[in-house]
């Protein structure tokens, strides 16, 4: 089932998942400035998940709100993309899985805004702001770890290419979604190919390449990351927090 | 998306003690406002220039001279209050995961990183005395500092998330309005701003517990047992009682202090008592009661021996906190080895291009 539904309902899970796993570092940095930023980018991944869960709501029109969609639906329900449910991993991973998303994440926000639908027009305007401070921060230290010492040289380039074959779902076609996945890969490139060569880092070469988020088929580690969000929530049926 | 759609005002907590952050700040002002007489005239004069300065309740600034003890005093209270910050992230932080609905994951998302921005606040106000974070952040993780004894509890349920905000950061709070007027400057300034966040959070705390209390009867529960659990912890964070309390008086001279600890703790039950009867809840002391004569609560004193059993490390979670703190410590390096190496080779392009 493709539609506007399906369209919102994949962004948001991306959002919702990223930022359960961002928020994972709290307390964890490397160091307390790294603390601040990874939970204001997990704030913002959160935020952005709130707007699209609730509007996939209205637009399923089953009286599904932002928790009911986040905390009520099982493993084979959600949608998002198997990057971001992938493990932090070391700092290199988190970061190599924020340039990939983040750099996937600004042009379809770009694309939204400038688009038809006017409730994703303005989650768009407001979420593309925040991406490019996402790909910044992300690009930022992609160049400090690739071009530091030679134990971060490696372990960014080991974060890549483990990564690397999860960027593949996220630009399969989609003709009829209100902005077609496929037509941001050229940008995507673009931006990745880069940073990559900036921070001396090699651009692992595409062929494996794993998918299935979009229709429900996860890795193993969804269910994991689903039972600890949805403990409390699904422990006291109907109750208000 | 953060939780401020609640109530007007002077229903819930934190109203009157904003009130008190906002005129230490216009008197922060005035005070900045009005001369100070000059300079010292001499170096002989450095003692009594100081201590006029502290008469007049003007602030001692870092270029200022101040006795060797008020600088390592200062140093060592604002570091374990920086130490506080960090280490506090993990009780609550320990929620974030499971927080049960979205908007309350974004409220305690927000707050935990304001808590690392107060440590990060509080590091900047101690580097102020000549040390470094690096060397505050050693003794930390040394064990040679300590931070508040309150964070070596354990957050058992979320209702605890609701408690640490109601108690805990009203304590903080009741405790810091007072260090808005202290007499070191950069640590004043810091605890304006660091009170009025934590007032902030204080009612999200409340805010919590006020839905779980007039929630489903086991959320109900789950609110009482958390406010049980912390009630005693969170007195005991003023400290030992006054005839035990070890820096208070010079303290008080200094004008770092400007109440005891006995005073502050009076003063937060009475204000916890009231909110208590708004929340339906209990607070866990069959002997607090009103005392006509007092004009204020007589309650049960905490546990002071078990304070310091926590304070000298055999609370519940201490070891876990501290090895929670190194681990992140330990496991960040190669990081932070790298952001290091990085800027070094970009000055050293820097340097090249200007000799070119």
């Amino acid at each position: 089932m493709n539609g506007p539904f399906e369209f919102t309902l994949r962004l948001g899970d991306d959002a919702l998942i990223a930022a359960q796993r961002l928020a994972e570092w709290t307390t964890r940095a490397p160091e307390m400035e790294e603390d601040i930023a990874l939970a204001n980018i997990a704030l913002d991944q959160l935020g952005a998940a709130r707007l699209l869960l609730t509007y996939a709501g209205e637009l399923e029109g089953a009286g599904r709100d932002e928790d009911a969609l986040a905390f009520l639906r099982d493993d084979r329900e959600f949608r998002n993309c198997l990057l971001v449910e992938l493990p932090n991993g070391d700092f290199a991973v988190t970061m190599a899985k924020l340039l990939f998303l983040s750099a996937y994440q600004l042009p379809l926000y770009t694309a939204l805004a400038g688009g038809a639908d006017e409730r994703l027009v303005a989650i768009g305007a407001k979420a593309r702001k925040e991406s490019a401070y996402h790909l910044d921060h992300a690009s930022l230290w992609v160049r400090r770890l690739g071009d530091g010492t030679e134990e971060s040289h490696r372990r960014m380039q080991a974060a890549v290419d483990e990564i690397w074959p999860y960027t593949a779902e996220l630009f399969a076609p989609d003709p009829g979604a209100p902005v077609d996945p496929s037509t941001l890969r050229p940008e995507f490139e673009r931006v990745v190919t880069e940073v990559l060569a900036e921070a001396t880092l090699t651009r692992p070469e595409s062929g494996w390449a794993p998918a299935g988020g979009r229709d429900g088929l996860h890795t193993e580690h969804l269910s994991y990351l689903l039972a600890e969000m949805q403990v409390l929530h699904r422990a006291h049926p109907g109750a208000r927090w | 998306m953060y939780g401020n759609d609640f109530g007007p005002p002077e229903e819930a907590p934190g109203g009157g003690l904003l009130g008190e952050v906002e005129a230490a700040e216009a008197a922060l002002r005035e005070a900045a406002a009005r001369q100070r007489r000059g300079a010292p005239a001499s170096d002989d004069d450095l003692a009594g220039y100081f201590a006029e300065v502290i008469e007049a309740d003007q602030k001692i600034e870092p270029r200022d001279w101040m006795p060797e003890k008020y600088r390592k005093t200062l140093i060592r209270q604002i570091a374990q209050h920086a130490h506080s910050e960090i280490i506090g992230m993990q009780p609550e932080g320990n929620w974030i995961s499971r927080a049960p609905s979205l908007k309350r994951k974004a409220i305690l998302l927000a707050k935990v990183q304001d808590e690392a921005g107060h440590g990060l606040y509080l590091y900047a106000a101690a580097e102020t005395l000549g040390v470094s974070r690096d060397e505050l952040v050693d003794l930390l993780l040394n064990g040679r500092q300590k931070y508040s004894s309150i964070f070596n509890y354990p957050t058992l349920t979320w209702a605890d998330v609701g408690a640490i905000g109601w108690l805990v950061d009203g304590a903080a709070i009741v405790n810091q309005v007072p260090l808005c007027r202290c007499s070191y400057g950069p640590y004043a300034r810091a605890m304006i701003r660091i009170c009025k966040e934590e007032s902030f959070h204080q009612r999200q705390g409340y805010e919590i517990l006020h839905s779980l209390s007039h929630g489903t009867p086991a959320q109900k529960a789950m609110a009482q047992d958390a406010v049980n659990r912390w009630w005693y912890p969170s007195l005991a964070m003023f400290g030992p009682p006054d005839g035990e309390s070890t820096h208070s008086a010079q303290s008080m001279a200094w004008k770092i202090k400007r109440f005891s600890n006995d005073e502050l703790r009076q003063r937060f039950v009475d204000m916890c008592v009231q909110q208590a009867e708004v929340l339906g809840l209990t607070i866990p002391d069959p002997d607090l009661r009103w005392n006509e004569e007092r004009q204020a609560y007589d309650f049960t004193q905490p546990d002071y021996d078990e304070l310091m059993r926590v304070i000298s490390g055999d609370g519940p979670c201490n070891r876990q906190r501290m090895a929670h703190r190194r681990r992140a410590h330990a496991e960040g390096a190669w990081v932070r080895e790298a952001a290091a190496a990085y800027a070094a080779k970009r000055a050293a392009e820097k340097k090249e291009k200007v000799a070119a």
